[in-house]
């Protein structure tokens, strides 16, 4: 019998019962909410009169509309200015309080952002099957784990039977070989994938993301990578278990303790695809190819690496390429040939559930320390992901360094990822931007997202322009 | 969800083709946090003449006198009678929850938007495709007659007219059974509760540390 993949192993230990259509019942073993897309699944609930199946495996945290705004945010819920994220965060606060889900409210230390938040309490755990109403579930993927995003109806599903009606996925490793120049980071490796695959490479499949170079990531690295997952097509992305995922979760308020922890690890371990499993589709890329990417265009494929230069729509042989070529050039307001470099930012965003964790923060504040914000860039925030990451930058004094340099420093949330609260970008702006999604309009209307590493935002803030932030460090040092 | 075996409803005619999920519920009641109350708000544009917004007394708007649902005469329609492509347009499962809302059990018409359709099911509410000739028929019917109500029996899958005529429809067996029995996709899932228990106290002996710590 042929081995299993990481993913097969995953899918096995989660059915509960088969139909005869190949769909199959999937047991869920951890449901995240947020205030977004839970008040319809909770309203759903009550209608019929049913009550959540399990309480124990729910976690909540406000983090979408929610004000990154020190002030606003000592106010309260009641002092959220705008309207319908007020309602929104309140009747998350209700509805966890009414049916009794655990939930860390918005001043609580320990909100953030959703795939922040769970993976930092062990919430999240290697093996698990995770879900919540929102795409970016393939973050906790990096864990080994089976994560992937749901909509509100199925939100509702999870909670009255902690199950979903699934159809098995393809299988798909991409494996990135040999080592990662100095200044690359996982950012810049799912930049370059999503560019060598397109938008619609994983669409249909579970990534297994491999190789030496993934492996040689931290899981901060990981949950990088497997966040963007979605922009590569696939609703899920994953990464094997090894020793750094074990180390990773030690300790965890929620993680197993004790002898429980010790048989936990050994399951965990377990967790690999085996020697001889097959895929229905692989992709081997080198490491070496990698440099910094920026992405120049309205959708996470358009990147090119920093040295590079925007493309030239007339070398663009495919019609339909040339056309979006085209259209991406004049939303983004940007010349063919363009370098890289040239392009000039207005604002600088450093967070976001793909790059708000601390090591992220460490990056960016390594560059900016002791530089100024350059004049022309009108705004840089950070924005910690968690309240814990925005505690521990600040006990290792990250927020001074950024606030000297003339960063806001700012609470968590998602923030100017999506422009929901008041964060956003003004008709025409050029933001360096650590999020994941570049489309028109994501953060704000009109505005234009450069996706980058955190490194090469804090660069970029400092110099107001794109520079290639291998030439930096050997400067700084 | 409330299970569907035979409705004898007055019939309401919404006389237009093409009739879009903006039409049935316009884009600003999405940002509720409700998916129950949409009622009020059915076909908003066409049935008020002011513009609508969320929050607003839908008592004290003006009324379009010319709009049929507003006409006393259709007033408790539980049967909506449409043209042909019937809810096309977003994928909005807030349109089926406007219908329901607002009294309808049942919809016919030639044709539907395949994913309205199917949100349908999901809420309760029934599709049914019947001929073009016999949709003009039925127009004209509840034209000429004030109080024209339809026997909607799913078991045998018929409308029924007040005149004895008996027109088939088409139904998927599962869907059928889902409807009759009052099941949405949560119910359905209920209905493999034991496999779901036995799964978990197999997992709980296996994988322990999953069960039970989020409090
Ligand atoms: S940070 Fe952005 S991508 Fe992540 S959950 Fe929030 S809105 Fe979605």
């Amino acid at each position: 019998m042929a081995g299993k993949t990481l993913y097969d192993k995953l899918w096995d230990a989660h059915k509960v019962s088969e139909r005869e259509d190949g769909t199959a019942l999937i047991y869920i073993d951890r449901h995240l909410l947020h205030e977004v897309t839970s008040p319809q699944a909770f309203e759903g609930l009550r209608l019929a009169g049913r009550k959540p199946w399990r309480l124990d495996t729910n976690l909540a945290t406000p983090d979408h509309n929610v004000s990154t705004d020190l002030a606003e945010r000592q106010a309260g819920v009641a002092g959220i200015r705008d309207e319908i994220s007020r309602i929104q965060v309140t009747t998350l606060d209700d509805n966890c309080t009414a049916f009794g889900v655990r939930e860390f409210s918005m001043n609580d230390i320990n909100q953030g952002i959703v795939h922040v938040v769970g993976p930092e309490q062990g919430a999240t755990l290697p093996g698990m099957t995770i879900v919540c109403g929102d795409s970016h579930t393939s973050t906790h993927g990096a864990m080994g784990s089976l994560a992937f995003g749901i909509g509100t109806s199925e939100v509702e599903h999870v909670l009255a039977t902690q199950c979903l009606i699934q159809r098995k996925m393809k299988n798909m490793r991409i494996r990135v070989e040999g080592d990662l120049a100095p200044g690359i980071t996982a950012k810049d490796v799912v930049l370059y994938i999503i560019g060598q695959i397109g938008t619609a490479g994983g669409t249909g499949y579970a990534i297994e993301f491999a190789g030496s170079a993934l492996q040689s990531l931290s899981m901060e690295g990981r949950m990088t990578v497997c966040n963007m997952a979605i922009e590569a097509g696939a609703r899920a992305g994953m990464v094997a278990v090894d020793e750094t995922t074990i180390e990773y979760f030690k300790g965890r308020p929620f993680a197993p303790k004790g002898e429980m922890w010790d048989r936990a690890a050994d399951y965990w371990r377990t967790l690999v695809s085996d020697e001889d499993a097959t895929f229905d589709k692989e992709v081997v890329l080198q490491a070496a190819d990698i440099e910094p990417q920026v992405s120049w265009g309205t959708s996470p494929e358009m990147v090119a690496g920093v040295s590079g230069k925007v493309p030239n729509p007339s070398n663009v042989a495919d019609e339909d390429s040339r056309k979006g070529v085209v259209r991406a050039l004049e939303y983004m307001g940007l010349q063919a040939d363009q370098p890289i470099e040239s392009i000039r930012l207005d604002r600088v965003f450093i967070g976001s559930c793909t790059n708000s964790r601390i090591e992220d923060l460490r990056a960016a504040a390594a560059v900016v320390k002791g530089h100024s914000v350059a004049s022309s860039v009108k705004q840089a925030m950070v924005v910690p992901g968690s309240g814990l990451v925005k505690q521990q930058a600040e006990a290792e004094g990250l927020d001074a360094i950024f606030r000297a340099a003339g960063f806001q420093w700012r609470e968590p949330g998602c923030s100017m990822c999506l422009a929901m609260n008041a964060d956003k970008l003004g008709q025409g702006e050029h933001c360096a931007s650590t999020s994941n999604r570049n489309f028109e309009g994501r953060q704000g209307f009109g505005g234009r997202t450069h996706l980058v590493s955190p490194a090469m935002a804090a660069a970029a803030a400092i110099k107001g322009h794109f520079v290639d932030i291998r030439t930096w460090q050997e400067g700084a040092a | 969800m409330k299970p569907f075996t035979t409705v004898t409803g007055l019939v309401a005619p919404m006389d237009r083709s093409n009739v879009d999920t903006d039409m049935i519920i316009p884009k600003q009641f999405l940002k509720s946090i409700k998916r129950s109350g949409f009622g009020p708000n059915l076909f908003d544009e066409v049935r008020y003449l002011d513009e609508g917004q969320p929050g607003m007394d839908n008592s004290k708007r003006p009324l379009n006198p010319d709009f049929e649902l507003n006409k006393p005469r259709y007033a408790g329609a539980q049967v909506l009678l449409a043209r042909k492509n019937f809810g096309c347009g977003s994928s909005r499962e807030h349109a089926p929850w406007a219908l329901e809302d607002y009294g309808f059990r049942a919809i016919i018409a030639p044709s539907f938007a395949d994913i309205f359709y199917n949100n349908c099911f999901k809420n309760g509410l029934l599709p049914i495709v019947l001929a073009d000739d016999i949709v003009d028929r039925l127009f004209d019917a509840v034209a000429s007659t004030e109080g024209y109500k339809l026997t909607i029996d799913l078991e045998n899958q018929k409308v029924v007219t007040p005149e004895g005529d008996a027109f088939d429809f088409e139904v998927n067996a599962f869907r059928k059974h889902c409807l009759i029995n009052g099941l949405d996709d949560i119910g359905l899932t209920l209905q493999d509760a034991d496999a779901i228990r036995a799964y978990e106290t197999r997992r709980e002996q296996e994988t322990p540390w999953v069960f039970g710590h989020i409090r």
